[in-house]
């Protein structure tokens, strides 16, 4: 499934050319066909995503717009929270807490007429590569059902590449939408931190968190993820300014744009990955880009810092659950010891692992070495990104270094795990955007997504390169 | 009213306070639940309040002016600052961590100069969130071994600004002059009603002690001090108890000690092997404060004048000493500015103090009876038609009934028509009537003024005052 569906569905309904319950229950179809095999949902909203889409249709039916995502079915990844709805965050020390408000995205998707279809499985609190580490079991990928679909956002990125959503959004910290659009075949972006509110969002790492959009195309991303971005009050990290409208990057093209190739990247990526980067390359260069050699140092050190920051902030994010408001409680002979039980029976392995690594690295004694040092690296980031975006506009990598690896093949060791974020974690350390487009196939025909990395706020450059490529992936087949 | 110095067996006390107050803000410090002491348990709650999964802080712009507030009140240099996380688990804390400041607090480097002359250096003063309350049920109260706990979230969240004093503080005396001069200051400037006894303004001591000249000794901090009369004797307490360590040839061990208002000692509450290591780092949630020049001098120019200078003000204007009871008390009470009016309405200074001091305790701020009536009523007194007495019955009339005149409640109670040198004479002829009672009078027989009294309300009629009576013949009874 490679062409748009959102914008063809909100054109029809908010015309009255098609109802939006018929749109929904296609969609629904294909969910009750294949989602036993999948499991790309915790949850699906049947009766609820009815009655919403009736009352969108209802709307339509007495003169009014129920606007740009009219009647369009979109899944959300299960850690973005929805009234009165389950949010387990894949965890089962989360499994029936129901929270009392919805996420501003939610609030978004509903203001815009979308159909929330369900929420969607991921690695458990967004700790993972792979969608393996949930509770509730792996996410398959719909395109090979013996590999994974990538994570932590697997379900996002599968429920669009099975069509069980026309888009979908999942959230991003180290690449957990970026390397499991590529591993589906999606398009999926990363917008500049503060783009999309976090309200709502239940936070793994507050720093480098960002919600953003999967889709088909990458004129959907775009439609998406500006119905979704602007400024929120009630997220202090939320920019103060209102998100420019992407549409006149879709069809701009490349000409005269540079694009960054940096020669001192990390080695690591597969031949059939590394080359279907060199023919987005030669792709752009075709189409009026100019390709030219930047440096970034600091490139090599992102994993390591990531690897501190991100668990220094998730075991003081994750410390609240604690079994004293909500959640699971396991009961026991005192507070200090009802804590140890509920929490050791509540959070995985990969989850409780992070939350020591994050809580020594904040220990005293150890935080300048650790917390301190990776900050550095944090800066660095940024200056030596600063420093290449001087002379280009933006920068081409992969977006993972395989396509989609079977069940099984990475969790035994979490290092090689983690280095699935290699090419996605920069950008989260910098809070620039970054997005991957499907282009082309690797081993075993599977999709390899190209990733686009601009600097901040440079989205407009990013999606006039992004659909430069999807043209060019479009014509080559 | 000076500090008494402290030594003890050759030692002296070094004590710093640090001291926890809430903000009179309308909301709390990161939600839009009301800041309200007493409403029923867990009804000014929201998502931010109880830590729920995917909520976010919004900082209140109103608590970082209160406390821009009492930073420049006290002196402070106020910075760009950022927030941080201090992390420990308990089960009043909803996320497990507390949003304070760190390593880049609002306020620093301050000074508050006490009614003695002294002055405490205050190293910073930073804005943090309040916990929840924890009642435990069963036990000794607390959490340990008692059989359940409740929690009242209403407080969390709530506004705090921590006033970190530096260890300058040498006696109990004196650090009950800075517990009082800083509540003055905090009310003074709007920040907080600074009760002690409600836990608005929570005082918590660092004390240590050394002989004179020697380095800093090992320190132990005192919590639960309620009052500030409570605090002077909790230091007191505690720095003897670690002279007598050390005289004994023990050590002191750092602590957190626990007052005991009952049995008057300190008792250990955690040692230093206990501490949390609070694994404080920049709260990636909120955002660096930066108080731009223009927002600290409008804040700077709207602060009200201070305590010292309205005492100042006051001993001037009334000529009493400014360390004094009654210009304490009264600025205390924020009542100097009603002196002013009473002076300013043709009231003498030194009698307005004293009538102030001793019949407005109950008064509050802006008392109900005019500035004007109290003038009149003292120019009644100066000017010799009541006696000071006589005046202090009128004014308790006038508190009772504000709206009253002074010279119609005066003739009411035949003062005026009683002009005092005539109720003298009465007096002087009741003690002539009855020399037999006079004399047992004096040799303090407490019952033979009666007898007296009624000779002078048989003369006047009725008209005189028993109390007036009774006291002149108390000033004419030979000591």
């Amino acid at each position: 499934m490679t062409a748009g569906q959102i914008r063809p569905i909100a054109n029809s309904v908010r015309s009255g050319a098609a109802r939006a319950v018929d749109v929904l229950n296609g969609y629904l179809a294909r969910i009750d066909a294949r989602e036993a095999e999948i499991n790309a949902f915790n949850l699906v909203l049947h009766d609820e995503a009815r009655e919403r889409a009736e009352v969108i249709d209802a709307e339509v039916a007495a003169g009014r717009d129920p606007g740009v995502l009219a009647g369009v079915p979109i899944a959300l990844k299960d850690n973005m929270c929805t009234r009165g709805v389950p949010t387990t965050c894949s965890s089962k020390i989360l499994q029936d807490w129901r929270p009392p408000y919805d996420a501003t995205v939610v609030q978004r998707l509903a203001a815009a007429g979308a159909v929330i279809v369900g929420k969607t499985n991921l690695d458990e609190f967004a700790m993972g590569s792979s969608t393996e580490n949930s509770a509730f079991g792996p996410t398959r990928n719909p395109l090979d059902v013996t590999r994974v679909p990538g994570g932590s956002s697997g379900g996002s990125a599968a429920a669009v590449a099975a069509g069980f959503a026309a888009g979908s959004l999942g959230s991003d910290t180290g690449g957990s939408i970026r390397q499991p659009a590529a591993l589906c075949g999606v398009v999926g972006v990363k917008p500049t931190y503060g783009t999309v509110s976090r309200l709502g969002l239940v936070a793994f790492a507050s720093s480098l968190d960002q919600i953003g959009p999967f889709t088909t195309d990458v004129a959907d991303a775009a439609l998406l993820l500006e119905a979704i971005a602007g400024h929120d009050p009630g997220d202090s990290t939320s920019i103060p300014k209102p998100f420019p409208s992407l549409e006149p990057s879709l069809t701009r093209g490349v000409e005269g744009l540079r694009i960054g190739r940096i020669t001192d990247l990390p080695g690591g990526a597969d031949a059939d990955v590394q080359a279907r980067v060199d023919a987005a390359f030669d792709a752009l260069a075709a189409a009026g880009a100019t390709i030219v050699d930047v440096t970034i140092p600091a490139f090599t050190y992102g994993l390591t810092a990531y690897y501190l920051i991100a668990p220094a902030e998730a075991s003081s994010n994750l410390a609240r659950y604690d079994g004293v408001r909500y959640g699971m409680r396991v009961a026991a002979a005192d507070t200090n010891a009802m804590y140890s039980a509920t929490r050791s029976a509540g959070f995985g392995p990969e989850v409780r692992r992070r939350i020591m690594l994050g809580t020594y690295a904040l220990s005293a004694g150890y935080y300048d070495a650790y917390y301190g040092k990776a900050l550095k690296v944090r800066r660095l980031m940024a200056h030596d990104f600063d420093a290449a975006y001087a002379d280009v506009d933006v920068v081409l990598t992969p977006a993972s270094p395989s396509v989609a690896f079977p069940f099984g093949s990475k969790t035994s060791d979490p290092l090689a795990m983690y280095l699935c974020d290699t090419y996605t974690i920069p950008s989260n350390l910098t809070g620039h955007p970054a997005m991957s487009v499907p282009f082309g196939t690797g081993a075993d025909g599977l999709p390899v997504g190209v990733q686009v990395l601009a600097p901040a706020l440079g989205e407009a450059t990013m999606f006039a390169v992004a659909a430069e490529l999807e043209r060019a992936a479009g014509a080559a087949q | 009213m000076s500090a008494a110095p402290w030594m003890h067996e050759g030692f002296e006390m070094v004590v710093g306070l640090e001291v926890h107050v809430e903000l009179a803000t309308a909301t709390k410090l990161f939600s839009g639940s009301p800041n309200r002491f007493g409403d029923e348990p867990n009804t000014n709650i929201d998502p931010v309040t109880l830590g729920l999964p995917g909520a976010l802080p919004v900082l209140n712009r109103q608590a970082v002016e209160l406390a821009m507030r009492i930073g420049l009140a006290l002196g402070c240099t106020v910075q760009e600052c950022v927030f941080a996380r201090k992390n420990y688990f308990y089960p009043d804390m909803p996320k497990a961590y507390q949003i304070s400041q760190y390593d880049r607090p609002l306020n620093v480097d301050g000074r508050l100069d006490l009614p003695d002359g002294s002055s405490v250096g205050v190293e910073r003063a930073h804005l943090e969130e309040d916990t929840g309350k924890s009642t435990h049920i069963g036990g000794s109260g607390r959490i340990h071994g008692s059989e359940g706990s409740l929690i009242d979230f209403n407080r969390a969240g709530v506004p705090l600004v921590e006033i970190v004093s530096r260890p300058d503080i040498s006696s109990p005396d004196q650090a009950r002059l800075y517990a009082a001069e800083l509540r003055a200051i905090l009310v003074a400037v709007g920040a907080s009603d600074a009760r002690m006894e409600e836990g608005s303004m929570r005082v918590d001591a660092n004390v240590s002690v050394r002989r004179p000249g020697e380095p800093l000794g090992t320190r132990c901090e005192i919590k639960n001090v309620n009052s500030v009369r409570s605090l002077g004797r909790a230091i007191d307490y505690e720095a003897r108890r670690q002279v007598a360590l050390i005289t004994a040839g023990e050590s002191i061990r750092q602590e957190t000690r626990h007052w005991d208002e009952a049995d008057g000692r300190t008792h250990t509450l955690r040692t230093k092997e206990d501490a949390d290591d609070y694994r404080y780092f920049p709260e990636p949630d909120l955002v660096p404060v930066c108080p731009d020049a223009a927002w600290i001098d409008a804040v700077r120019a709207s602060l009200p004048p201070l305590p010292a200078q309205r005492r100042q003000q006051l001993a001037e204007a009334t000529g009493q000493a400014i360390d004094g009871e009654a210009v304490m008390t009264i600025v205390e009470r924020g009542q100097d500015a009603y002196v002013h009016a009473v002076i300013a309405a043709g009231g003498a200074g030194e009698r307005a103090v004293i009538h102030v001091k001793e019949a407005f305790a109950e008064a509050g701020i802006d008392p109900a009876l005019p500035a004007a009536t109290l003038a009149s009523l003292i120019a009644m007194e100066t000017g010799g038609q009541l006696t000071a007495t006589q005046a202090k019955t009128v004014l308790a009339d006038l508190i009772a009934q504000p709206n009253g005149d002074p010279v119609a409640i005066a003739a009411e109670r035949g003062f005026e028509a009683m002009a005092s040198d005539e109720l003298e004479a009465m007096v002087d002829a009741a003690i002539a009537a009855d020399p037999d009672a006079w004399e047992k009078f004096c040799a303090g027989e407490g019952k033979a003024m009666g007898a007296l009294v009624g000779h002078v309300m048989k003369a006047s009629r009725g008209q005189a005052d028993g109390k007036v009576v009774t006291a002149l013949l108390q000033a004419r009874r030979p000591t």
